[in-house]
């Protein structure tokens, strides 16, 4: 017993060394998994609150571009509207019929929420940007984030006030997502290489590819309403072994200066799971 | 001012300034991350015991973990450094008791070539840990070993720019008044 005594006295330097390597390295290899580490809801407020002070400046730099952004999704949406078709023939009339209006939430599936970004990196191999919304502002984890121009994280970790977003610059981020023109499916990955850039596999050798092309999120994604822009393509690498292209993308998203981003609530993605679920069980 | 309150200044200073400033920069390549951090490890005093090191360089790293919400990754690297500085402080330090007469380590309290050793020593040492724990997760070894030498070529280049700006006169201190 004594002798365990001296032992710790004489080495406690260095077990205290182990302990702390210990506790970083659990901290670290428990986040890459589950997303979830100790005092990370509490220190998240703070350093959201730290980086929102940073954010009043840094915004103020960033306006014109957030503008420009901002303007051309909204003149993306007012293309879309109603009053843009006229017919000259007035007995003819448009009309929406595939939502009931009285009963909008029936159908409705998707449900977007608003947000401010308050601290964004995009130096790091994993990189995560924090949001100003939280639970308290009704968030949950796992949904969908996108830009005005295209896709944006997923969230990870929700604090009261704050989240913290898994940008698309993530090495563990991945989206299904399919080619614009031909519908050919395949998933897109940041390869840790340059934040305006991300890959797209397993997109078969018969699709028809070209460079500009557009790539939008599936209809098989977990978190994404289909066609959300990704990117387009800026090189089509053939790879003479396999049957699947590996296309080099031009995110649409401008991850270096993000400040408004729109989280989406699947409203259905519960029942969905719920579904797959009993399908595995019966395998 | 006290050493103490000036180390939790430069606790706050580093953090900012590595968060705020250097991860701001737009990546130039892959395999370059400013880091710059971790000089206040080295800048603590020599009179601080190896324990209480060790865990203001935990709190160190993982405060800056949790500005990039990534709790761990520096944390480790910072608590290594800690551990080893003193080993290299008392292999390297120039005359008998220079750790007794000078408050920390700078090049005027142990000379320029062993403080510039101990420097290139523990930068080594922290870049490599941390790029190790990235390349556990993804990477090939080519990416291993460029980072390391690339993010330690621009850590002793922000290093020399520090030590240059901020100049630290260290007083000579004897107990024979």
């Amino acid at each position: 017993m004594r002798n365990i005594f001296l032992f710790i006295r004489r080495f406690s330097n260095f077990l205290f060394f182990l302990v702390l390597q210990i506790f970083a390295l659990y901290f670290l290899f428990r986040y890459n998994k589950f997303h979830e580490a100790a005092f990370m809801g509490v220190a998240g407020e703070l350093t959201g609150k730290v980086s929102e002070r940073y954010n009043t400046v840094e915004y103020y730099f960033n306006l014109k571009k957030t503008n420009e952004a901002l303007v051309s999704e909204n003149l993306a949406l007012r293309k879309m509207l109603k009053q843009n078709y006229e017919s000259p023939d007035t007995s003819q009339r448009f009309i929406i019929d595939s939502v009931k209006i009285d009963s909008v939430t029936v159908a409705q599936r998707y449900k977007y929420f608003d947000s401010k970004v308050v601290g964004n990196f995009v130096s790091e191999q994993n990189n995560y940007f924090t949001i100003h919304r939280g639970q308290n502002q009704g968030i949950e984890k796992d949904w969908g984030v996108i830009s005005p121009t295209g896709i944006a994280g997923r969230i990870v970790n929700v604090g009261p006030n704050y989240s913290v977003v898994m940008s698309a610059l993530n090495r563990q981020f991945k989206v299904n997502s399919m080619l614009k023109n031909s519908g050919e499916k395949g998933s897109v990955q940041w390869d840790g290489e340059n934040p305006q850039y991300m890959l797209m596999k397993d997109v078969p050798k018969s699709a028809k590819v070209a460079k500009g092309d557009s790539v939008i999120t599936s209809n098989l994604s977990d978190i994404y309403p289909a066609g959300i822009m990704v990117g387009t393509i800026a090189e089509v690498i053939d790879d003479k072994s396999s049957n699947f292209f590996m296309l080099k993308l031009k995110t649409s998203t401008n991850f270096y200066n993000l400040q408004y981003v729109t989280v989406i609530q699947d409203l259905q993605k519960e029942e969905k799971l719920r579904v797959e679920k009993a399908i595995k069980k019966v395998q | 001012m006290s050493s103490f309150v000036k180390n939790i200044i430069r606790f706050a200073l580093f953090i900012a300034v590595q968060v705020f400033v250097l991860h701001q920069v737009p990546p130039l390549h892959k395999f370059i991350v400013p880091y710059l951090y971790f000089l206040y490890i080295i800048w603590l005093p020599f009179n601080t015991s190896r324990g209480a090191l060790m865990f203001i360089a935990f709190i160190f790293g993982m405060t800056l973990d949790y500005f990039l919400k990534f709790p761990g990754l520096h944390a480790a690297p910072c608590v290594l450094i800690a551990y080893v500085r003193p080993f290299i402080v008392n292999m390297l330090i120039r005359q008998e008791g220079a750790d007794q007469n000078y408050a920390s380590p700078s090049a005027t309290s142990m000379g320029w070539a062993p403080y510039a050793t101990l420097v290139v020593i523990l930068t080594i040492l922290h870049n490599g840990y941390l790029v190790f724990l990235e390349w556990m997760q993804f990477g090939s070894f080519f990416f291993f070993l460029g980072k390391v030498a690339a993010t330690t070529g621009v850590s002793l280049l922000l290093i020399m720019i520090t030590e240059l700006l901020f100049f630290r006169k260290e007083k000579f201190r004897t107990n024979t008044a």
